[in-house]
């Protein structure tokens, strides 16, 4: 007699603690098994790329932060360089240095908070308590150098808002020379934990070419042998002129994914050191005065300044027409920004290519046949967070 | 990216697409290719097969809404090449009631691209396997990112403590929603760049 087999639905989400935000997933389970994913995603969203065809360029910069907001530099970069390939403007060399430093600085935030959460997924606590800790003093940074530990604003078309202070370039070396511990001590815990390889070795495996298939990019590409990462192959600021490597996987599985995060930390730390040694003097924004508003001093004695300050905060700059899209390699894969101007103050249209919306299409097919509690190690290693996802 | 790797890419899409480009240029540094929606397919095909193209990766789909122009939508497809180290934009126009068809079986990642194309533009897809919603609330209706959509929307969301649960209502709002129009009516600002540019144009006025 054949026997008769039941599949069961369960919703998983949206208020569940391993779903990493407002996920909600309806899985279709055969026993344990998982036959089938369907993500609901858009509990987030907030029509981000509206507001921004409402606003003009400067106001629109702080949507970005509120995306991926556990990396808000990395996306605003995205967004001024292309303003900045359609103005046509020079970055002066000094800010494309702290651009580069706080871009590393939030890949470290983005890593430390998935590889320990992932940890926590799976039932480790201690990491993400010694993670966390770390997170806070590299969020006193941000704080130190834009007023916020996490909604920055601190990038400006053709540069960065006010300099960094002296001694927090001290600061910023003395923790790039204590980190790495850290990172050991995070590894001694995870990387051999037989707890923590039996929930990642060989979980969510992707192949070179359903990576590719899939448009995924960053670590979710590497950690399946794919060697890209856009720092490399299509280099932007002063990454051509900088020493690091880029770690790529083997087997493509959750585990791979979480070396390669690892080894990426090590990689910003060295990153952000040869900026600290070479960090030059001069301009933190273009001298353009049609684009980047005039200092303090300025205002109080010259006309012409007051009226550029006047100018740029109520009418904003015009960007010639045209349409350009520019791709910074986030810490969660490749951020794009697809920028149509029609030549007023105003963006026409923003798209913003989020590399979360990709990896998170390809949940099914990653879950599929896997059990029901590897779905946390799974989205944990996707590295999703819902500002991206749902804009 | 290398003009030169462009500049070859760009005539050798012509050449051998030949009727099915309706336009090409280079801008910015960046390719730009325009085709028909019943040659969308075979192009793509071409992009990604092609031995010197190796388009393997669809980075996203972009609409455009342009209400005063005869073809109101515009589709841009963004592709990538790690293979060749390019990247290229596919862009195609069609008025409101064309169906486009879909690319889902050439990149499966196309379908939530395809799906948030549809909930933002109301854009239909021919053959796509799941075609619904994808970032607006359940039972939303109409179109966000069409301009004729007002950035306020139409409903409201709260909780009524009378009835227990949450309700939708239609917006109220105690002031209306300003829009400051930055067009100089004494001159459009000439900038410095583009004065530069065209230094033998006179100022606009």
């Amino acid at each position: 007699m054949p026997k008769k087999t039941k599949t069961m639905n369960l919703n998983f989400g949206p208020q569940h603690p391993a779903a990493h935000g407002v996920l909600r997933l309806i899985l279709e389970l055969d026993g344990e098994v998982v036959e089938k994913a369907d993500p609901h995603i858009g509990l987030l969203h907030r029509g981000t790329e509206k507001l921004i065809e409402q606003k003009t360029y400067t106001q629109a910069l702080p949507y970005f932060d509120r995306l991926d907001y556990v990396a808000p530099m990395n996306q605003e970069h995205a967004f001024a360089l292309a303003q900045e390939k359609l103005l046509n403007v020079e970055v002066p060399i000094r800010a494309k240095y702290i651009r580069v430093i706080f871009c590393e600085i939030g890949r470290i935030l983005s890593h430390i908070l998935n590889v320990t959460t992932q940890a926590l997924d799976v039932g480790a606590l201690t990491p993400s308590l010694w993670g966390f800790e770390e997170r806070e003093t590299l969020m006193t940074f941000y704080e130190r150098a834009s007023g916020s530990r996490l909604h920055a604003n601190y990038f400006r078309t053709g540069g960065v808002h006010q300099d960094i202070p002296l001694k927090l370039v001290d600061d910023i070396e003395k923790f790039c020379r204590s980190f790495p511990q850290i990172i050991d001590d995070l590894e001694g815990l995870l990387t051999d934990n037989r707890i923590f390889k039996q929930r990642n070795v060989d979980i969510g495996v992707v192949t070179k070419q359903e990576a590719l298939d899939h448009s995924f990019s960053g670590v979710m590409l590497r950690g399946s042998g794919v060697p890209w990462d856009l720092r490399r192959s299509q280099p932007y600021e002063i990454y051509k002129d900088l020493d690091f490597k880029i770690p790529v996987g083997k087997n493509g599985d959750c585990y791979d994914r979480y070396l390669c995060r690892i080894e990426e930390m090590r990689e910003s730390v060295k990153i952000i050191l040869q900026c600290v040694e070479k960090l030059p003097k001069g301009p933190i924004k273009s001298v353009d005065g049609k684009i980047s508003p005039p200092k303090r001093d300025e205002i109080k004695q010259s006309m012409e300044a007051l009226i550029h300050h006047f100018k740029l905060f109520t009418e904003g700059f015009r960007v010639p027409k045209g349409d350009v899209y520019t791709a910074v390699e986030a810490p969660k894969g490749e951020f794009g920004v697809y920028l149509i101007s029609d030549g007023t103050n105003k963006p026409y249209r923003c798209k913003i290519r989020a590399p979360g919306f990709s990896h998170l299409q390809a949940m099914d097919y990653l879950i599929r046949g896997h059990m029901l509690a590897d779905v946390p190690a799974i989205l944990g290693s996707l590295d999703i967070v819902f500002g991206e996802v749902d804009r | 990216m290398d003009k030169e790797k462009l500049n070859k890419i760009e005539k050798l899409i012509n050449s051998e697409l030949t009727s099915k480009i309706l336009f090409s240029k280079i801008e910015n540094n960046e390719l730009i290719i325009e085709t028909n929606s019943s040659d969308l397919v075979d192009v793509i095909q071409f992009l990604k097969l092609d031995n010197q193209c190796k388009f393997k990766q669809l980075i996203d789909i972009v609409g455009v809404d342009y209400p005063d122009k005869e073809n109101r939508f515009q589709l841009v497809y963004l592709f990538l090449s790690h293979e060749k180290n390019l990247r290229i934009k596919l862009m195609v126009n069609f008025d409101i009631e064309k169906i486009i068809p879909s690319i889902t079986k050439i990149f499966s990642s196309a379908n939530w691209m395809e799906r948030e194309v549809f909930d933002m533009y109301g854009i239909k897809f021919k053959n796509h396997p799941d075609l619904r919603r994808i970032l607006t609330d359940y039972n939303f209706k109409g179109h966000p990112l069409r301009k004729d959509f007002p950035l306020t929307g139409f409903n409201e969301v709260r909780y009524s403590e009378k009835e227990k649960k949450v309700v939708y209502e239609p917006v109220k709002l105690e002031q209306d929603y300003r829009n400051f129009d930055f067009e100089s009516p004494w001159e459009g600002t000439n900038y410095i760049k583009e004065i530069k540019k065209n230094s033998n144009n006179a100022k606009k006025n």
